[in-house]
């Protein structure tokens, strides 16, 4: 099973975005997105910057996939698409329909991110007639949704034609908006928001009236309020026909889930992270993304 | 501009058709329309029904077949693709790329609409939509500032509607999971966000709860006019502050903005509810069809009344309306 880590979510100081890369040089994963996904504000680091990352990275044999915005508004955003889409050394990650117009146009082949509707295999169809290449599978489906999504693929004749990739560890990035939350917390408006999400690496928690964490900000993006855990699910994912496993970076924990993925006991698997309170399974179980494994009835 | 209404039953059907719609969208009974709720919507003979009234007063009806079919379902998908054909409606409203190729594949004689679903808010979507799937027109988001819709409309390759009045939405529609994260259930899977068989209001003494699926969403002081527990509405606490973290329960209302999206070149505007009473449907058709007469009549002279924005604040969630994402300093 090959373990991939997602794009960085959140703002961090470059310096902290350099480093923290420069350590996944010597991680145990196969294949790295890298890129800004959230906010088009966030410029700290340039396109070259990020390729430098990525040469950095290929050079330490990892296989590098540039990520892209989930959503676009404005000419400037769509160049940088353009931009990136255009490099001509890495494959791209799609997240909005945007690329995947521009990488039909030039032929290139493709991924998806978590926040692509998938739902079906005829819509994996159209896809793949771009050149989708690989997919992940949506947050809010379940294991007997991916089955089914691969046994439909196999009857439109498409098995072979694609690698899955499923979303097992991180803060679950929920719902995209043209508002910035976490400048809305500080009383800030959207075009002074003074990058206060730098403040929050692993982005702004939301608790109800009742103490309970239900969500997470970070800027225009609402995350779950529990760290997704799919750890124990592995062989499960595995058995349903996924040859990859995505791990989103935090700001702490990142490691030792992979550590423990990589399955080298001592190293991550007793770590509070691996083990996680306050993490859930649902969605993969077929109910409520919040709901833990111990809320799960088999 | 087009004025095109929601119809969640007959009855909606005929207040929208005889108070001056354009268009009016319905959807089947089932999880195949993104207001799926119980006692809602069309049957293939009430379908029937709404084509004979609409068509005879020259109104056109749009279907909505704007959620994300699993593969265990796909045939409600295509069997509501093929009635909404059969019918002779006008345009099938989708999101799915699986159901946007099937009714292309078809041939049939009908327009394509991409749903707000699809969340399409750029050139970039907007061509792959178009030249992939025939697309004739695109619904926005109601992600994108009044700017930002007035540079799209500029070079797009396709006809844009916009949302005009109703619930707001603050998230890109179509990439919003906070419902199913809670309940299981969203607007993609089932055509639902934070459902009613998940949400308990709970009164007590000094307070009343809405929680949703158990998760408590906000409580109200006895003298508070409590809210259904819409999950982006509710009252939590961010850095040990109780606030609207999300939006406060308030409704879009563009009414003013009328001039500029009519020179902008948007060709239609949208009313939402279709989860609403007839008696919503006449009145807010009634006002928006008096406001795009009345802007037609003298383009230059064009102001909201009075009359028309406190009718329209009476059918709004708590009472009050915003501009939205149009106005940049709502984001």
């Amino acid at each position: 099973m090959e373990i991939t880590l997602g794009p960085l979510q959140y703002f961090w100081e470059k310096e902290q975005v350099l480093a923290f890369y420069k350590d996944v040089c010597e991680w145990p994963v196969g294949r790295v997105y890298l890129g800004e996904t959230v906010c088009s504000k966030r410029r700290q680091l340039k396109l070259d910057d990020w390729l430098g990352i990525a040469e950095q990275l290929q050079a330490a044999g990892k296989t590098v996939v540039l990520s892209t915005l989930a959503l676009l508004e404005s000419a400037s955003d769509l160049a940088m698409l353009r931009r990136i889409c255009d490099n001509g050394r890495f494959t791209v990650e799609a997240n909005d329909m945007a690329a995947v117009h521009r990488l039909s146009e030039l032929g290139r082949p493709f991924t998806t991110g978590p926040l692509f509707n998938i739902y079906n295999a005829l819509t994996l169809k159209e896809l793949i007639d771009c050149g989708l290449e690989r997919w992940t599978l949506p947050l809010e489906l379940s294991g007997n949704d991916l089955s089914a999504i691969l046994g439909q693929a196999d009857e439109l004749g498409l098995t072979g034609r694609f690698t899955t990739e499923v979303f097992v560890w991180g803060m679950m990035p929920l719902a995209v908006s043209a508002r910035c939350f976490t400048a809305r917390a500080h009383n800030l408006p959207k075009d002074q928001c003074q990058f206060v999400c730098k403040d929050y690496p692993d982005g702004l928690a939301v608790h109800n009236q009742e103490g309970e964490r239900v969500f997470t900000l970070n800027g225009i993006q609402t995350q779950s309020g529990r760290c997704l855990n799919l750890l124990g699910d592995v062989s499960g994912i595995q058995k349903r026909g996924a040859q990859a496993v995505r791990v989103s970076p935090q700001a702490e924990g990142t490691h030792e889930v992979i550590l423990a993925l990589k399955g080298k006991p001592g190293e991550g698997t007793d770590s509070e992270w691996v083990r996680g309170n306050n993490t859930c399974q649902g969605y993969w179980h077929g109910t409520a993304g919040m709901v833990p494994m111990a809320d799960i009835t088999p | 501009m087009e004025l095109v209404c929601p119809a969640g039953s007959l009855p909606a059907l005929k207040a929208a058709v005889d108070n001056g719609a354009d268009a009016v969208y319905i959807g089947f009974r089932d999880d195949t329309n993104a207001r799926h709720f119980a006692g809602l919507n069309f049957n293939d003979n009430k379908a029937r029904k709404a084509l004979d009234y609409a068509s005879n007063k020259g109104v056109k009806v749009l279907v909505a077949i704007n959620t994300y079919p699993r593969p265990g379902g796909w045939s409600r998908w295509t069997s509501a693709a093929d009635l909404a054909i059969d019918l002779g409606a006008h345009a099938v409203i989708a999101a799915d790329p699986g159901v946007l190729g099937y009714v292309r594949d078809k041939h049939a004689d009908i327009r394509l609409h991409l749903s707000v679903q699809a969340s399409s808010t750029n050139l970039g979507s907007l061509s792959f939509y178009k030249e992939r799937f025939g697309v004739s027109r695109a619904v926005l988001p109601r992600v994108l500032s009044l700017s930002q819709v007035q540079a799209l409309a500029k070079n797009s390759p396709v006809e844009l509607e916009v949302f005009a009045f109703g619930s707001l939405c603050i998230m890109a529609e179509g990439r919003c999971w906070l419902s199913s994260y809670l309940t299981s259930e969203s607007p993609n899977t089932v055509g639902a966000c934070s459902p009613a068989k998940y949400v308990r209001w709970e009164e007590s003494e000094s307070s009343m709860n809405t929680r949703l699926n158990g998760v408590l969403i906000d409580r109200f002081a006895p003298d508070e006019r409590a809210g259904y527990p819409t999950l982006c509405k509710g009252r939590y606490e961010v850095n040990g502050k109780l606030q609207h973290a999300l939006e406060e329960p308030t409704s879009l209302n563009t009414i003013a903005l009328i001039p500029q999206l009519e020179q902008a070149g948007i060709r239609a505007v949208k009313i939402e509810g279709r989860q609403r009473s007839p008696a919503y449907t006449a009145e807010v058709t009634r006002v928006w069809r008096e406001a795009l007469n009345t802007y037609k009549a003298n383009p230059n002279g064009f102001a909201p009344r009075d009359e028309w924005q406190s009718t329209l604040a009476g059918l709004s969630e708590g009472c009050q309306t915003t501009l939205g994402a149009y106005h940049r300093a709502w984001q």
